[in-house]
């Protein structure tokens, strides 16, 4: 049965050339993209072509060099504001990755506005990145961390959230998509009802970015994060976006270069956006390097993205389902990317040991989300994770390698 | 070979521990953690003037963790702490090491597959850990980190 899709997955997966090779002797099925994804050549060129010929540090030189560099790093920006469909090009901050995203907005934003008895909202299903930083401002603050729970199913229960908020709800931060679950979350919604308590919202979209279409003004979030590494960009780079006015009523975090405006010993004054949060020479290759994922992604299209992806989640569902002894966690009703699992009798890591002989890389273990595990009690799980270049075979070979783990254990 | 690892008698204590409980009348014990997956060791020793007369654990973990703490429990009965000493220092060799495999291991043998998935070494030797926190009486919870 053909897959449902206008992607020409076999085109596309002659731009990942790290795809084409055996590992153990036998073919790599990548399916660990959740952890990072695998990078189009088109990226790993532009990295390249900067080192060779722009290299040169950004908002300085008079010179040739630093002129190009400045501007490839700017357009950057542009195509991060554009990907997001955020309102303006300063209001994208570029960090390392999701995670500094969030620690810049726990010790800007939340060192500012939260106070001792105030309340932070976060969901039970957090990456251990979007809970301990708002539990580091906590302590530091005498704030209370309130956690919404999640049902069975992986989903959020949007009725005890509700009951969360109060007057003195500070800050939500949820993910858009769980990285250990695949849960899609109403953050639309979430976001709605946090606004007409005055709260802002923080989305972590680190998981959402590679699979669908983001829309910051649309969804109205305050705040929204991505690694630009799961989006098929380089690692060490990242995007915050932050409405312009929260952006600007929050104090500088690190101090240095570029984030200033000048400099004396009696006193300082800051640079504008989005400057005045990007102290020090950035990582000036890894924003050239994003920009280039993005208009790669932008060649592809997100929609036939979305069908593509949408098509294998139901195939590698429906075959997991059909596998005895094999519990799914994570049956949310929206969801992406993700299929998490446990084998009844066999540990995640003697599976993942398997199934990489058999030449599948999969994620074992708690995925850095240990809250999300013990809510199904469990220690781990073993988790196959999805991009475009994946194809129905992979799901297969997938299959064949959970076959490959029950023999091995006699379950 | 994937064979090699999960050889029948990995498999089989990893299914059915052995002096897998916990030991009413222990005068050591320790408690081992992998904070990389998760993996959880307590060792239970019974010890009199210098043998180990007897020995259990519990916990929770991958097949070559379970079964390496439960063949322990087994090779370590009886043995003196020095005997144990050496055995640890040698089971360590037997996973670290490409010499050739060293001698006087007995069933530990098992797990010479172990030295070719470098990422599972610390799988089975996290209950050695834990017998040597014991061992020396460190009392507080031991890392492979």
């Amino acid at each position: 049965m053909p897959a449902a899709t206008s992607l020409d997955v076999t085109a596309i997966r002659k731009d990942f050339p790290i795809l084409a090779q055996q590992v153990h002797g036998k073919p790599l099925i990548y399916l660990d993209n959740a952890a990072t994804s695998q990078k189009p050549k088109c990226v790993i060129e532009a990295l390249t072509r900067f080192f060779q010929m722009d290299n040169a540090n950004i908002h300085r030189g008079v010179h040739q060099l630093s002129e190009r560099s400045t501007q490839s790093y700017e357009a950057a920006r542009g195509k991060a504001q554009r990907f997001l469909n955020a309102a303006k090009a300063r209001e994208i901050i570029f960090v390392r990755g999701a995670t500094e995203g969030i620690n810049l907005v726990a010790q800007t934003y939340g060192r500012k506005y939260v106070g001792a008895g105030d309340e932070i909202v976060i969901s039970a299903m957090e990456h251990h990145s979007n809970v301990v930083p708002w539990q580091m401002l906590c302590e530091e603050k005498g704030a209370v961390l309130r956690v919404i729970p999640i049902n069975e199913r992986g989903e959020v229960e949007f009725d005890q959230f509700e009951k969360l908020l109060n007057h003195r709800t500070r800050l939500v931060a949820v993910s858009h998509v769980s990285n250990a679950l695949g849960t899609i979350n109403p953050v639309r919604e979430i976001i709605n009802i946090a606004h007409g308590w005055n709260v802002a919202v923080l989305i972590d979209g680190a998981q959402a970015v590679p699979h669908m279409k983001v829309d910051v003004r649309n969804l109205d979030c305050d705040f929204y994060v991505f690694s630009g590494h799961k989006v098929f960009g380089p690692t060490g780079i990242g995007v915050l976006y932050g409405k312009e006015q929260r952006l600007e009523d929050m104090p500088p975090w690190q101090g240095g270069g570029d984030m200033i405006r000048s400099v004396t010993f009696e006193k300082t004054t800051y640079n504008d956006l989005p400057y005045k949060f990007e102290a020090g020479t950035p990582d000036i290759a890894g924003v050239i390097g994003l920009g280039a994922a993005i208009d790669y992604l932008d060649q592809i299209g997100m929609d036939a993205v979305v069908a593509h992806e949408h098509d294998l989640l139901e195939y590698g569902t429906r075959a997991l389902e059909n596998i005895s002894g094999l519990r799914l966690i994570g049956t949310a009703r929206e969801k992406a990317g993700v299929l998490s699992f446990v084998i009844d009798g066999v540990h995640p890591h003697d599976a993942g040991t398997i199934l990489d002989r058999e030449g599948v890389a999969v994620r074992t273990g708690h995925h850095c989300a240990q809250p999300v595990m013990d809510r199904f009690g469990v220690s781990g799980t073993t988790r196959a994770s999805l991009a475009f270049y994946n194809t129905r075979e992979d799901i297969d070979r997938l299959v064949a390698g959970i076959q490959k783990v029950k023999e091995v254990f006699a379950v | 070979m994937i064979n090699d690892l999960y050889q029948e008698t990995i498999l089989d204590h990893s299914k059915r521990p052995r002096n897998f409980q916990f030991l009413e009348d222990a005068n050591r014990k320790a408690e081992g953690y992998n904070p990389l997956c998760g993996d959880k060791c307590k060792v239970f020793l019974k010890e009199h003037e210098g043998v180990i007369d007897k020995i259990t654990f519990q916990g929770a973990g991958c097949a070559i963790s379970t079964a390496s703490a439960s063949l322990m429990t087994e090779v370590l009965k009886g043995k003196t702490v020095g005997e144990a000493e050496t055995l640890l220092a040698k089971f360590h060799d037997l996973l670290t090491t490409d010499q050739p495999l060293p001698k006087d291991l007995g069933k530990l043998v098992v797990f010479s597959g172990v030295r070719e998935f470098p990422v599972r070494v610390k799988c089975a030797t996290l209950a050695w850990h834990t017998l040597r926190a014991a061992l020396r009486g460190a009392g507080e919870v031991v890392s492979t980190e």
